[in-house]
């Protein structure tokens, strides 16, 4: 059985989509189903038949975010960035920051302690704090 | 994992008629299914899946409410109207796991999931919840683990919903090869004494529709709280769902679950009796409290669990009767 994350990694070589921990707790292999944020090591592969189906490497209109985390040091080594990205597209531009803790608790990262990430979020939403 | 062939479905019925074949299991979000094929414990040839099966997402507030069962757990926690008239809920369904698997889980297989006993998702051990002889956490790891009805097997349900569901006296519709049928939610469980290795008393080819919740009576007050170890995306230690009416200054109806604390989800029917018709104060509520963890058995490792619950209850009943 191949699961989403295996046949985006595996056969179509879009290796932005990580493997954390396969099953379900790390958000490392966060895609959109159909504009949702899910697990891709959960998904079969084939009941996604029909939907579309959206990566990293496919994002469009987040670039503000993505440089907020480059900016504000909300990736280290990188291996959650992908999926901090596409489970935070998914969060109201107003969100405050116990909105994001929420929207992003099913996303670990081990190197940075969120602070740089919730700080990347926060900017990314509010452009006079990007400009501090 | 073992290969297997997904069938996608096109109504319930025919999930239901498919994955009474041999050899073929029901699958709806997928999320606790496709871990415990992983771990060995599930290996079908066919998974039919009823994920895509058009017409039974809906929510329907009414009241009464009747939401589908393929309603997912996100939606259940965004629903502004559903949140307004049952927010116990809408609070343990946006309590539940993370964002990425509540926009993944449905309220059926929310119900129907499986428990999460460490010896229970292991395939070596070989426990009474799988038709073996013995309970490994009786004398095991149990510090998660139940503190009622821990004679046979002592894990505790997993599902956040049907707590909230048994204080709100809903009602699970489900449709099957043998037809439609009505269970209060109640009835709906299991315990292990009556037989260890199932949960609920779905029979094979029959599928949950809907969840049904009676309109809430005039004056009343609900809540769902949870305690966890960490802040955000954790399972329960102990969970609450309170549900009470009070008029005239006079609780009416009070109903009190506790969840994470037994094998099925528990009404404390103890601190029912001293509430239905006493004037709300903190003595009451104290004592309330107490009857609602009174005659626990917790184990060797988790009797700090039968302080949180009662804490939780008081709280719970501090909160909607202030």
């Amino acid at each position: 059985m191949k699961r989403l994350l295996d046949v985006l990694r595996e056969d179509c070589a879009l290796t932005g989509t990580k493997e954390g921990c396969g099953e379900g707790e790390c958000g490392a292999c966060t895609v959109l189903i159909d504009g949702q944020a899910v697990n891709s090591c959960l998904v079969p592969f084939a009941q996604v038949a029909g939907s579309s189906v959206t990566t990293i490497e496919g994002l469009t209109g987040a670039e503000a975010l993505q440089s907020a985390f480059i900016r504000e040091g909300g990736a280290q080594c990188g291996i959650c960035t992908p999926g901090m990205i596409l489970a935070a597209v998914a969060l109201p531009k107003d969100a405050d920051l116990q909105d994001i803790r929420r929207g992003l608790a099913g996303n670990i990262c081990r190197c940075t302690g969120y602070e740089g990430i919730y700080r990347s979020l926060r900017a990314a939403a509010i452009p006079a704090r990007a400009a501090d | 994992m073992k290969t297997f062939t997904l069938l996608p479905v096109r109504s319930l019925l025919e999930g239901g008629r498919e994955s009474a074949k041999p050899g073929s299991i029901l699958k709806a979000g997928g999320v606790d299914l496709l871990d415990r094929m992983k771990e060995g414990l599930e290996t079908p040839d066919r998974v039919v899946s009823i994920a895509h099966v058009p017409g039974h997402d809906g929510i329907e507030v009414g009241p009464p409410a009747r939401i589908g069962a393929l309603a997912t757990l996100a939606r259940l926690d965004s629903h502004a109207e559903l949140r307004r008239v049952y927010p116990a809920l809408a609070d343990a369904a946006g309590g539940a796991a993370t964002p990425q698997i509540r926009n993944m889980a449905t309220l059926g297989g929310n119900l129907a999931q499986r428990p999460r006993c460490w010896y229970f998702r292991q395939a070596e051990f070989d426990c009474t919840k799988k038709g073996g002889a013995q309970c490994f956490a009786l004398n095991g790891e149990n510090r998660f683990h139940a503190i009622f009805d821990t004679d046979v097997c002592c894990c505790i349900h997993p599902s956040a919903t049907a707590v909230a569901l048994l204080a709100y006296a809903a009602r699970v519709d489900t449709v099957g090869t043998r037809g439609k049928r009505s269970i209060s939610i109640e009835d709906f469980f299991v315990a292990p004494r009556e037989d260890p290795t199932r949960e609920n008393q779905l029979a094979a080819g029959e599928v949950i529709e809907a969840v049904v919740l009676p309109a809430p009576a005039p004056g009343s007050r609900s809540v769902y709280k949870k305690l966890k170890e960490k802040e955000s995306f954790d399972w329960p230690l102990v969970e609450t769902a309170v549900s009470v009416s009070v008029s005239r200054g006079t609780i009416q109806d009070a109903r009190v679950v506790l969840g994470s604390v037994s094998p099925v989800p528990r009404r404390a029917r103890g601190a029912e009796k001293i509430l239905a018709g006493a004037r709300p104060s903190a003595e009451l509520i104290a004592r309330a409290a107490e009857a609602a963890v009174a005659g626990a058995t917790p184990l060797s490792q988790n009797a700090h669990k039968v302080r949180l619950a009662r804490v939780m209850v008081e709280r719970a009943l501090r909160e909607i009767l202030a």
